[in-house]
């Protein structure tokens, strides 16, 4: 169980349904895996694409933006404007090789903090099976073995065949 | 201007390299017509490749600081360019990151969304080259005579300000010649002690906006169903906005200082001159413009209005994928990680 990769999920929340969903499942001592770390916005209107790539950029294997039902925004209609980001943002970082379902979007009243516990909990499962992303090791990697490489030689497959005289 | 007669005695040095580039910052400086005879009076050029013979090693001879400016464009792309940016860096008072590349890896920067493999398969192996020995360069090569070597490419391209401390950031694919022409006499201002620099850090040659604040075309409020290309477009609307009319315009996020050339030619703006100021990663800026004015609730449809993306990284970070949060992707990385 130690060595089981532990992911690391940033949670953007609306302050008002969502976040409440989450207090509630806290108050009633519902449990959700630890793995998720919330970040309370006002509404998840305010989910800049920005915060998210700055999330995975960062080391977060996930981020789940939670706002309240459609319909039910307390800022009118800033959740849909929530749900059109999250899905171009998803078709962006799928062209950068990051898996689209490493972010996700739920919706959840201030009653349903059992339900978002659960979602919390399969979320973990789901980027749990997918790996860590690990994107500033990565990223270093590149600049060390890349930048500071002193073999001279290129990757094996890329070497140049004899060229007859 | 008169005050050029009277340049100092001992010119101050100037400098101007090219890294990771396609030549038209080079062309951009040249296009600023008579005004660079006003370089040649004010400064001596000692070091610029495409303009005159000079070797590395005579800039490695100059003593530290000794260029005034040096004007540096491109990207870090291998081993000579990174060599380049810090003995340039080690030698000149003001560097500035001059054009798009050296700001933000420009497209050669889009390579960061190919491996190594793939960049070297597009260069030595696409229709376009006719290599049938399938000939590669080699960084290193052993001939009778001794060791040949060529500088090493990296898997990942870097900006100036990644590799190096940079004074003063200039954007634009290419910079406005206005816009040099400006920042030369600032700088010549500056010797004659008749102004004074910018704060160090400062973007250069730009205006205070956005692109659509300089555009002249009308502005309603944004309601978008279809998403299309140019030249799916039967007829432009001359004077209308070309985001509302399902046109993808990167003018929401970019930077003002070109006067909106593109949109008032008809065409779209690509985001040249880099993100408007506090932005902080250019695609998620223009991304939350286009999904803000999408007119849909439903999902299914929204992705259909988003089908009219076809290339959503490469239209989002054109200019901007080196200097984005993200900076590369998987697979430029996932070479040298093994
Ligand atoms: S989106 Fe493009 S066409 Fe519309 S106002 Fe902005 S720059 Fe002009
Ligand atoms: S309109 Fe956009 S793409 Fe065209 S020159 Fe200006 S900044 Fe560059
Ligand atoms: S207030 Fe909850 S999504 Fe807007």
């Amino acid at each position: 169980m130690n060595d089981q990769f532990e992911p690391v999920i940033i949670g953007f929340t609306c302050n008002w349904c969502s976040y409440r969903a989450a207090d509630l499942a806290g108050t009633a001592r519902i449990k959700y895996p630890p793995n998720i770390r919330l970040i309370r916005l006002m509404c998840s209107g305010r989910m800049d694409p920005t915060f998210v790539l700055k999330a995975l950029a960062e080391g977060a294997d996930g981020v789940m933006i939670t706002g309240c039902h459609p319909g039910e925004c307390h800022y009118l209609d800033q959740n849909y404007k929530a749900l059109r980001r999250v899905l171009l943002l998803r078709r962006t970082i799928g062209q950068m090789g990051i898996e689209p379902g490493r972010v996700k979007l739920v919706w959840a009243s201030a009653a349903e903090g059992v339900r978002l516990a659960q979602e919390i909990g399969h979320f973990v499962e789901e980027i749990r099976d997918m790996g860590p992303l690990n994107w500033p090791g990565r990223l270093a990697a590149a600049h060390v073995n890349g930048h500071g490489r002193d073999d001279r030689l290129m990757p094996a497959d890329m070497m140049l065949e004899e060229v007859p005289a | 201007m008169s005050k050029n007669g009277q340049a100092p005695k001992e010119k101050p040095k100037f400098a101007m390299y090219w890294a990771a580039a396609c030549g038209g910052c080079e062309i951009a400086v040249l296009n600023i017509g008579e005004k660079i005879l006003d370089v040649d009076a004010n400064f001596d050029v000692v070091f610029w490749p495409v303009a005159m013979d000079a070797k590395y090693k005579d800039v490695e001879a100059m003593p530290d600081k000794s260029i005034l400016l040096t004007l540096f464009n491109g990207g870090i792309r291998n081993e000579e360019n990174e060599h380049m940016a810090k003995l340039l860096r080690q030698k000149s008072q003001i560097l500035v990151a001059f054009g798009s590349c050296a700001n933000e890896g420009c497209i050669p920067g889009l390579a960061n969304l190919s491996s190594m493999q793939e960049v070297f398969n597009a260069a030595y192996e696409s229709v376009s080259t006719e290599n049938p020995q399938h000939i590669r360069p080699q960084f290193s090569y052993q001939v009778p005579e001794g060791m040949l070597t060529i500088p090493l490419f990296y898997p990942v391209l870097r900006t100036l300000d990644q590799v190096v401390d940079v004074d003063y950031f200039m954007p634009g694919c290419p910079p406005e010649s206005h816009q040099i022409a400006a920042v030369i006499d600032l700088v010549i201002a500056v010797l004659h002690g008749e102004a004074e620099l910018p704060p160090k850090g400062a973007v250069i040659g730009v205006g205070d906006s956005t692109v659509c604040e300089e555009c002249q075309r009308a502005r309603n409020i944004k309601k978008i169903t279809k998403l299309v290309r140019i030249h799916e477009v039967a007829e432009v609307d001359p004077d209308l906005c070309l985001l509302e009319q399902g046109i993808l315009c990167n003018g929401p996020a970019t930077r003002s200082g070109c006067g909106a050339r593109c949109p008032s030619v008809g065409a779209a703006c690509i985001g040249c001159y880099g993100p408007a100021v506090g932005v902080v990663d250019y695609g998620a800026r223009l991304m939350t413009a286009v999904a803000s004015v999408i007119d849909s609730t439903e999902p299914d449809e929204i992705e259909a209005i988003l089908d009219g993306i076809p290339d959503p990284a490469g239209t989002f970070y054109r200019f901007n994928l080196a200097h984005s949060l993200l900076h590369a992707a998987r697979p430029a990385m996932e070479e040298v990680i093994g």
